[in-house]
């Protein structure tokens, strides 16, 4: 989309003239990155305030899954897949990146596809792949596991952690009354479909706006949200209609679905979360890496003094902690927001003012 | 000859002296080096600059280059940024036992075939072979010295109030072709590297515009980014115009993909100038002379402030630009 900044600034302008302080909440991580590296805070009046949500999924990863992982690639025998941006989530001292350093197998992987292509070529090996993400990557991981149960391949099995996001949203945000607003996850809703946000201004009584990523799509999200705010009108609006069908990817979802289902999930800060989670069906619970190599659950820490947990729920700003750009940075991270590019810490830390 | 490298081969006997006779002195051979004696003696010019630099690049080959090119270039840029002529370079070799000698065939090539585009001649060097675990197959050590032409006034490298920003190539090509290589990203095309000796290309800036090139860098690890915050000073700002960075579409395409910023990636072919505003176009005409600079584009000035590098967007917001930490790591979606 091409839209004309100058017409969309004025347009908010006006409207913020006319509210009170406005908190739009940006569910999504790239949503996060975006704002920051745009500047477009600096383009905002002051009356306006864009939080950052529970949106980026290595932050909402719950420290068992991380210590869980760290188990799993620390075995001779396996070789541990996973995307870049979980490497340097911290476990107390150790992250899968301080075990790449001392050697052991760990591979970064852009599609999980890679994991099969892996397990096929080393057979007297065990490949683990890290599954994480919301509804934009659980697909793909579906999608490895039937071509893997398809190859009877063996040698492979899944660390699952995939989360759906409308659970979390609803969970974070129901008798919230601090956020006014929602800017919804372009990504997610390419997937799961803009009717899958209806629930934003059915149940949560909050004006909603599906944005994609570049400045001037994010602009006009948020002008439509001022539109829906000032009109006192609650509704969602599909600002990313190039991408977002009403019903959203049935294909991918039906083959998400065919392989995983709902489950109860712990949530980085938010706690265990009703049906926010993805399990596989029984017919895949063969590929449950921690069923496989006989896991134990560990229970859920927080670092000390860490906000992360309250800066996922929109309640503080990464400056706000004692940690941030102090003995918390992107290389030496204390809590998971710090280190994904999507993560508020890291976006506030790599575009911060002071 | 034969197939792999063993720990004979840096014993200092018989194998040490084949692998010298028989694969380096062929591919490097110069007058200097020929004798091969403990030192090289060199003649060089009154004031000498000497820079070295070590490789250890995985992938060993990339589209575009490959670790031999990029031990030469390396350190070829980092004396012509400082204003000098490379001239003379060593080669240090660390080998791990079981290395493919047909691999360091194609790797001495590489090396041998750059420092002939560069000018450089290799005058002296070393090789040591340690146990296959102890190190990933080579890595490389080059030292180069470089001189400064007579009468011509060497680079101050420091910035002032109203200079402007040049870059002489499109951005964070090196840096993305060796990403995209290493964990398989399976980019079509292949992202190629920029990585080239540029030399050349300088000396003939600083020949036509000596005086007004206040700073030159070659921005390397940390990219663009690291180069600017360095520059800085505590009573300047450096403006940069975002709509005018140069970058290729493949390489802004797989930085989006990948969540990262062109201006905090590797670059290895390209040169970052601070010139004073009034010979901008003589000095991009200067770089556009050279194959190596012919996307040089102004992409920034310099302007009284307080030490910090701002990015303008095409919307005229801004976002600060700090010292990049870490490594870069591709992110989930």
């Amino acid at each position: 989309m091409n839209y004309n900044i100058t017409n969309i600034l004025q347009g908010i302008w006006k409207l913020a003239d006319q509210t009170g302080p406005v908190a739009i909440m940006e569910v999504c991580g790239t949503h996060t990155s975006s704002i920051r590296q745009y500047g477009i805070p600096s383009l905002l009046p002051p009356n306006i305030r864009l939080v950052s949500g529970p949106g980026c999924p290595v932050c909402v990863t719950s420290s068992a899954d991380i210590a869980a992982a760290i188990a799993l690639a620390s075995l001779d025998e396996v070789i541990f897949t996973c995307f870049g941006d979980m490497m340097r989530v911290p476990n107390g001292d150790v992250s899968l990146y301080s075990l790449y350093e001392q050697g052991r197998d760990i591979r970064l992987v852009t599609s999980p596809l890679d994991a099969l292509t892996i397990a096929q070529e080393y057979p007297e090996k065990q490949v683990v792949y890290f599954g994480i993400g919301f509804e934009t990557t659980a697909p793909h991981t579906a999608v490895l596991v039937e071509k893997a149960a398809q190859a009877k391949v063996r040698n492979l099995s899944i660390l699952n952690s995939h989360k759906t996001m409308p659970q979390a949203i609803t969970a974070l945000l129901q008798n919230e009354s601090s956020i006014d607003a929602l800017l919804c996850p372009g990504h997610v809703a390419a997937m799961i479909g803009a009717e899958a946000f209806a629930f934003v201004p059915e149940k949560l009584q909050l004006p909603a706006a599906i944005a994609g990523f570049a400045a001037d799509e994010i602009l006009a999200a948020i002008l439509a949200i001022m539109d829906l705010l000032h009109k006192q009108k609650l509704d969602c609006v599909n600002m990313y209609p190039q991408f977002v069908t009403p019903a959203g990817n049935r294909s991918a979802l039906n083959l998400l679905y065919r392989v995983m289902e709902p489950c109860d999930a712990i949530w980085r800060g938010l706690g265990s979360l009703p049906q926010s989670g993805l399990q596989f069906r029984p017919a895949y619970r063969d590929f449950e890496a921690r069923t496989r190599f006989n896991i134990e659950k560990t229970e859920t820490t927080e670092p000390k003094d860490c906000l992360c947990a309250a800066i996922l729920r929109g309640k503080a700003i990464p400056p706000n902690c004692v940690h941030f750009s102090r003995d918390c940075t992107p290389d030496a991270p204390v809590g998971p927001c710090m280190v994904s590019s999507e993560g508020a810490c890291a976006a506030y830390y790599r575009y911060r003012e002071e | 000859m034969d197939e792999v490298i063993t720990l004979a081969h840096g014993s200092g006997g018989v194998k040490s002296r084949e692998l010298v006779e028989q694969l380096f002195l062929p591919a490097y051979a110069n007058p200097y080096l020929n004798p091969l004696t403990d030192s090289a003696v060199l003649s060089v010019g009154e004031t000498i600059a000497m820079t070295t630099d070590s490789y250890v690049v995985r992938p060993l080959f990339f589209p575009g280059g490959d670790i031999g090119r990029l031990a030469v270039s390396g350190t070829v840029n980092d004396l012509a940024v400082s204003g000098a002529l490379p001239k003379f370079l060593s080669v240090g070799m660390i080998l791990a036992a079981g290395l493919e000698i047909s691999l360091l065939q194609r790797i001495v090539k590489s090396i041998a075939d750059t420092a002939k585009e560069a000018g450089v001649q290799i005058v002296t060097g070393d090789t040591k072979v340690v146990e296959q675990n102890s190190a990933d197959r080579i890595f490389i050590n080059t030292a180069g010295i470089g001189v400064f032409p007579v009468g011509r006034s060497i680079p101050p490298q420091k910035i002032a109030v109203g200079d402007c920003i040049i870059a002489s190539g499109f951005l964070a090509c090196h840096g993305m072709a060796v990403m995209a290589e290493r964990n398989h990203l399976g980019f079509q095309p292949a992202i190629e590297s920029d990585v080239a000796p540029l030399a050349e290309m300088v000396q003939g800036v600083l020949q036509a515009n000596g005086n007004s090139v206040h700073a030159l860098r070659d921005p390397t690890r940390g990219g663009v980014a690291a180069t600017l915050c360095e520059w800085v000073t505590a009573d300047t700002d450096i403006l940069l115009y975002e709509p005018e960075l140069p970058v290729r579409p493949d390489v802004g395409a797989a930085c989006k993909i990948l969540g990262l910023d062109p201006l905090f990636i590797a670059n290895e072919g390209v040169v970052l100038l601070a010139v004073a505003q009034s010979c901008v176009k003589d000095v991009i005409a200067a770089l556009q002379r050279d194959a190596h600079g012919k996307h040089a584009v102004l992409i920034g000035e310099v302007r009284k402030g307080s030490g910090r590098v701002i990015a303008v967007t095409e919307f005229g917001s801004h976002r600060r630009i700090l010292l990049p930490r870490g490594e870069l790591l591709p992110r989930i979606c």
